[in-house]
């Protein structure tokens, strides 16, 4: 039964993507790609959770790498993304002059 | 806290990526949309840290160095070098999906034939995302040529890798408890590695957008496998998000550069179209154009619409056109920049330099927006752009790049096209556009050329 229910959520997330997405204006792609790439690191509550005090050795050397580069997808991803995002002005804001 | 607690903040999260990714739908709350998106990641973070028995030794030493690599690199990277920035991160989060289905597989072997393929997938797609954004990486960095690499039998090469994966795999699901199935599992592990290098290595620096959004789902899609393998719901929902945010890019890539996904995925661009060049040429008689006429054309516009391309952003041109610009305006003209979705080396990336030039982004105007009200503008400035302009798209059937859609500055009143010689531009093919009545080609390089226009204004003030 719970590998119905998660391909019922996963079915039901890609429609959402699809529309949510679509509705992106061209201008922000890379923003869009930048932070969606940090959503992606969203492994890193997976290597969380792995992270088990009665795990040893090869488990612990695993999960700790995933949790690294998990970690830095996702703080660099919503860094940068907001980097980008704070240079988009509106004119009266300061953008021409 | 229970995993029933934890899973209800799971929604919570989900719904804050929801909402994130909903406002970016708009640049004046796309900012906010991502700081929603990342309070949603923190909320997930915590949570899961709140169940019992973690061995928060090593995750506050993975979470300090990982944070600190990432909030580095965020900081010092130029914008110019965003393209490989996303690549070497989305790398990262591909090869923690595969990390984190091997730890699973390694705490649990006696896996179900079910949860085994899932791994299978979830190693496999996570591996190739990985060393396939080593490549694209390399390659917009410049570490490695920007050429497609293509050898004879590579087709058949990649063919046999894939054979060796399905075969592996569908083995190692038969068995994956014993000391075999483990091997089978690292060589799958391998396996994937090195097909991420010999599926991207073939393509060329140009079709990199492409090949970025492709794998920018990839590790969407790897990060929903490692969620079913974990059954975690947060990992297979915003795995989905970005899976389907990534396709839609690449649709969106492939036609505006009216290509297949399979046509750039499998053929080194120019060994298609090195047929190209139409035999007899374009007709007409090309007009150079001095910084004084140029000045005099523009100083009597209404509106002015600037075409970038890729050559600006080479040229480090973006502040000084801005300059250009403001200057424009304040004689009062109508000035717009107008720009081709594939323009830059990613999706969306010309906007971005432009916004970090202080474009406003009410001015950042799309192709499908200026082509209807082309017939109104008196003069664009192409600069830097060449195949995104070149009206054989629209007219010369025999034409390689026939059928891609273009910015139309042919039907502008005036035309002024900076470049530095009459080479043709990545497609290899001449541009009729330069031969027009309406067209004058103002040579040089193009930083230097629109610093002329700003002094000749600023001169005559």
């Amino acid at each position: 039964m719970t590998a119905v229910y998660l391909t019922f959520i996963f079915v039901l997330a890609i429609f959402l993507g699809f529309e949510l997405i679509s509705k992106v204006p061209s201008t922000l792609h890379t923003p869009l790609m930048s932070g969606s790439n940090a959503i992606s690191g969203i492994t890193l509550i997976g290597a969380l959770a792995s992270m088990q005090t009665s795990h040893h050795g090869v488990t612990v050397l695993l999960g700790t790498l995933a949790v690294i580069l998990a970690t830095i997808n996702v703080v660099g991803g919503y860094l940068v993304t907001d980097r980008m995002l704070a240079m988009f002005k509106k004119k009266d804001q300061g953008g021409a002059q | 806290m229970s995993s029933v607690g934890i899973n209800f903040v799971y929604v919570v999260s989900a719904a804050l990526f929801i909402f994130g990714l909903k406002m970016l739908s708009s640049p004046a709350t796309a900012r906010r949309g991502n700081m929603i998106s990342a309070l949603g990641m923190l909320i997930a973070v915590v949570v899961t840290l709140l169940s019992q028995g973690m061995d928060y030794r090593w995750i506050l030493i993975g979470v300090l160095i990982g944070s600190a690599i990432g909030a580095t690199g965020a900081s010092m990277v130029k914008m110019t070098s965003m393209p490989e920035m996303v690549a070497l991160f989305n790398g990262f989060g591909g090869i923690s999906s595969l990390l984190l289905a091997w730890s699973e597989y390694h705490q649990h072997p006696e896996m179900a034939t079910g949860i085994a393929i899932i791994a299978t997938i979830s190693v496999f797609i996570g591996g190739v995302t990985f060393t396939g954004s080593m490549v694209a990486f390399s390659k917009l960095s410049g570490r490695i040529s920007q050429k497609a690499i293509v050898f004879n039998g590579q087709h058949l090469i990649n063919a046999a890798i894939l054979a060796v994966v399905v075969l592996s795999g569908a083995l190692f699901c038969l068995i994956p408890g014993s000391t075999s199935g483990y091997l089978l599992f690292i060589l799958i592990v391998l396996v994937a590695l090195g097909f991420g290098i010999t599926s991207t290595i073939p393509i060329g620096g140009a079709d990199m957008p492409v090949v970025i959004s492709l794998l920018n789902s990839y590790s969407g899609l790897a990060a929903c496998a490692a969620g079913f393998v974990v059954s975690n719901n947060i990992l297979i929902v915003a795995g989905a998000l970005v899976g389907a945010s990534g396709i839609i890019l690449t649709k969106i890539m492939c036609k505006a550069m009216n290509r297949s996904l399979a046509n750039v995925l499998f053929s080194g661009f120019g060994t298609t179209t090195a047929k190209g060049s139409s035999e007899d040429g374009p007709q007409g008689e090309v007009k150079p154009a001095s910084a004084e006429d140029v000045y005099y054309i523009l100083e009597a516009a209404d509106t002015v619409a600037f075409v970038p391309g890729y050559g600006l952003a080479v040229a480090q041109a973006q502040h000084v056109v801005k300059e250009l610009g403001d200057l424009l305006e304040e004689n009062g003209s109508e000035v717009v920049y107008a720009i081709h979705p594939v323009a830059g080396r990613m999706p969306g990336h010309m906007n971005v330099l432009l916004a970090e030039a202080n474009v406003p982004y009410d001015q950042l105007v799309e192709m499908d927006e200026i082509n209807p009200r082309m017939e109104t503008i008196d003069v664009c400035v192409v600069i830097g752009a060449n195949d995104v302009v070149n009206p054989a798209a629209a007219f010369e059937e025999s034409s390689p790049i026939y059928g891609m859609p273009i910015i139309e500055t042919f039907r502008a009143k005036t035309v002024i096209v900076l470049k530095r010689s009459m080479n043709t531009g990545f497609a290899g093919i001449e541009n009729a556009l330069f031969y027009r009545e309406n067209t004058r080609m103002f040579f040089g390089d193009a930083k230097a050329s629109i610093q002329a226009l700003v002094s000749e204004f600023k001169g005559s003030n």
